[in-house]
């Protein structure tokens, strides 16, 4: 009787074994190296005076400011970071669209010789985030909320143009060939027999990136690019712990509706 | 035979060169414009003031800034040390966040509960579990640059910020998956060993451990990648590492300079995510 050494589980295969050792000493190598190479300032957030410090701190945020001239102010901020989150994620759903179809191999003998170049621009532009976009488009498109479309725009068309590639790729080629069988060209067969089949799975995936983008959008204003960011750190670097509270309270709110309203869109969808 | 019977086959009709739903497309087309309508009203969308022409001439003058990057070896070596930063800040972040999350995740799931092993979950235990799931739930709504902002005016700039603000962001979003992945397994084993009187932490160990380690491994490593992003994001406050370097930069408007930092920071993010996915396909 030979015990197999897949089934039973005293012999575990040596390779596997001492792949896992050598990932955990890895891992812990790296945490070790972190916490040493990093000055972390224990002494000064555990003492005892960091701990007065702090609770006076978190005191400084009560009571909140809720005066009607301020709370117009957050209304109309929160609207603002609002309108950003909902048109940078449009706009990167139309353009990572119109990216996927040259990102993606259509079928196996595609040469899709546009693919890597594509992907190379989606990944770069993914690979930025929303905050150093927005710091970069600055300088172009001036202060203000339009500087903050443009950068949650460009790096979610990265993001959602290689999600929706994948998508196109993993849909089930039927269609796609019945079409092309009948020599249609390469947009149509795109456009007719592929999209309709993967336009829910590319909604919910717009919807989740949405559900990501109104927590960027609410910090891109930390360098001026509008909306409740800017607020924030406008007062924040007054000391207005007050209105500051306020804020965070319209923050939690905005990220709290947009989360429900996305996972209720996408429940609705795949009912 | 008279041929004349045999006619033609009268032509069909020329395919309708309009679009049978055309009508119901330009109605939403239309609809869709009025409702975006106030959207760039509101985040003053105008695209042409790109194309200005002071616009235009800033631009140009960053852009050519750009080229060639900066490679001077000091500056190339600050930068791979603030590299190095940017992944330490990001895995300290980590494992404080691993510290505080699972602790919360053992406490705040339903499937190591006693009292639901029989019927319903008892009024106390379904309230403590609720109160630690809302924790999270705003742990991880604050944006991490929130955070990072608040714990710089507490404990000064510096990297103590950054790691602060990972963990506690990272803590909310690791205990809310680790929570779900534990209640999406097959709950036979655990509920038998809690049921045959074996403590929690035994329960855990080796009801529900052997089944989701892999997904829990799988995911951890995945934030870590994202930790590591993360960290990028908050040195735009004084966190440190290569988010600031980059705020130093661009203020300056050293093009050459903030070209040579976004090439490192998006080959950091390439080494990183490569990693990873070997990480989980090794482990998966």
């Amino acid at each position: 009787m030979n015990p197999s050494t897949r089934t039973d589980p005293q012999i575990e295969p040596p390779s596997r074994r001492s792949a896992v050792r050598c990932f955990g000493v890895g891992v812990l190598g790296l945490v070790v190296a972190s916490f040493w190479s990093l000055d972390l300032q224990w002494a000064q957030f555990l003492s005892l005076d960091a701990a007065r410090s702090m609770g006076r701190f978190v005191g400084e945020f009560f009571p909140p400011d809720t005066s009607p001239v301020f709370l117009e102010r957050v209304a109309l901020a929160t609207w603002e970071t609002l309108a950003m989150s909902l048109l940078g994620t449009l706009l990167a759903a139309a353009f990572g669209l119109a990216l996927a179809l040259p990102a993606s191999r259509q079928h196996e003998a595609d040469a899709a010789w546009m693919r890597a170049p594509t992907r190379l621009v989606l990944n770069a532009l993914r690979s930025v985030p929303e905050l150093v976009w927005a710091g970069l488009l600055l300088i172009a498109a001036g202060l203000g909320p339009f500087a903050g479309t443009l950068a949650l725009a460009l790096h979610t068309t990265g993001v959602l143009g290689r999600l929706f590639a994948e998508a196109v790729e993993n849909a089930p080629p039927g269609p796609a060939a019945a079409l092309r069988a009948q020599g249609i060209g390469r947009l149509r067969v795109f456009l007719y027999a592929t999209l309709p089949q993967v336009l829910p799975q590319l909604m919910s995936y717009t919807l989740y990136r949405w559900e990501n983008n109104i927590r960027a959008a609410a910090i891109l204003g930390v360098v001026g690019a509008g909306g409740l960011g800017q607020l924030l750190s406008f007062h924040m670097g007054l000391f207005h712990m007050g209105k500051t509270a306020t804020i965070l309270g319209a923050m939690l709110l905005l990220v709290g509706l947009v989360d429900a309203l996305s996972h209720a869109a996408r429940r609705a969808m795949t009912r | 035979m008279n041929t004349s019977v045999l006619r033609p086959a009268a032509p069909r009709s020329p395919a309708p060169t309009r679009d049978p739903a055309w009508l119901a497309r330009v109605f939403w087309t239309g609809a869709a414009l009025v409702l975006l309508w106030p959207l760039a009203v509101a985040t003053e969308f105008r695209p042409w003031t790109l194309l200005e022409a002071q616009n235009l001439k800033v631009t140009r003058q960053f852009l050519s800034g750009f080229w060639p990057p900066a490679i001077e070896p000091e500056f190339v070596g600050m930068l791979a040390r603030e590299a190095w930063r940017t992944v330490a800040i990001a895995t300290a972040g980590m494992t404080l966040a691993l510290l505080l999350a699972i602790p919360m995740t053992l406490m705040a799931t339903s499937v190591l509960s006693v009292s639901a092993l029989s019927g319903r979950m008892a009024r106390l235990p379904f309230w403590g579990r609720q109160v630690l799931r809302w924790t999270l739930i705003v742990l991880r709504s604050v944006p991490e640059l929130v955070w990072a902002l608040v714990f710089v005016r507490v404990v000064g700039l510096g990297p103590t910020a950054g790691v602060l603000a990972i963990a506690l962001t990272y803590a909310g979003m690791l205990g809310k998956v680790y929570g779900e992945i534990l209640e999406s397994g097959e709950p036979h084993a655990t509920q038998t060993l809690l049921r045959n009187g074996s403590s929690r932490l035994q329960a855990f160990f080796y009801g529900l451990m052997p089944q989701n380690a892999a997904e829990l491994t799988s995911y951890t490593v995945y934030r870590w990648e994202c930790a590591i992003r993360s960290s990028v994001v908050l040195g735009f406050v004084g966190a440190g590492g290569l988010g600031q370097q980059m705020d130093n930069s661009m203020k300056m408007f050293k093009g050459d300079e903030v070209l040579s930092i976004l090439i490192v920071f998006v080959a950091l993010v390439a080494l990183a995510d490569r990693v990873s996915a070997g990480l989980r396909k090794a482990l998966g």
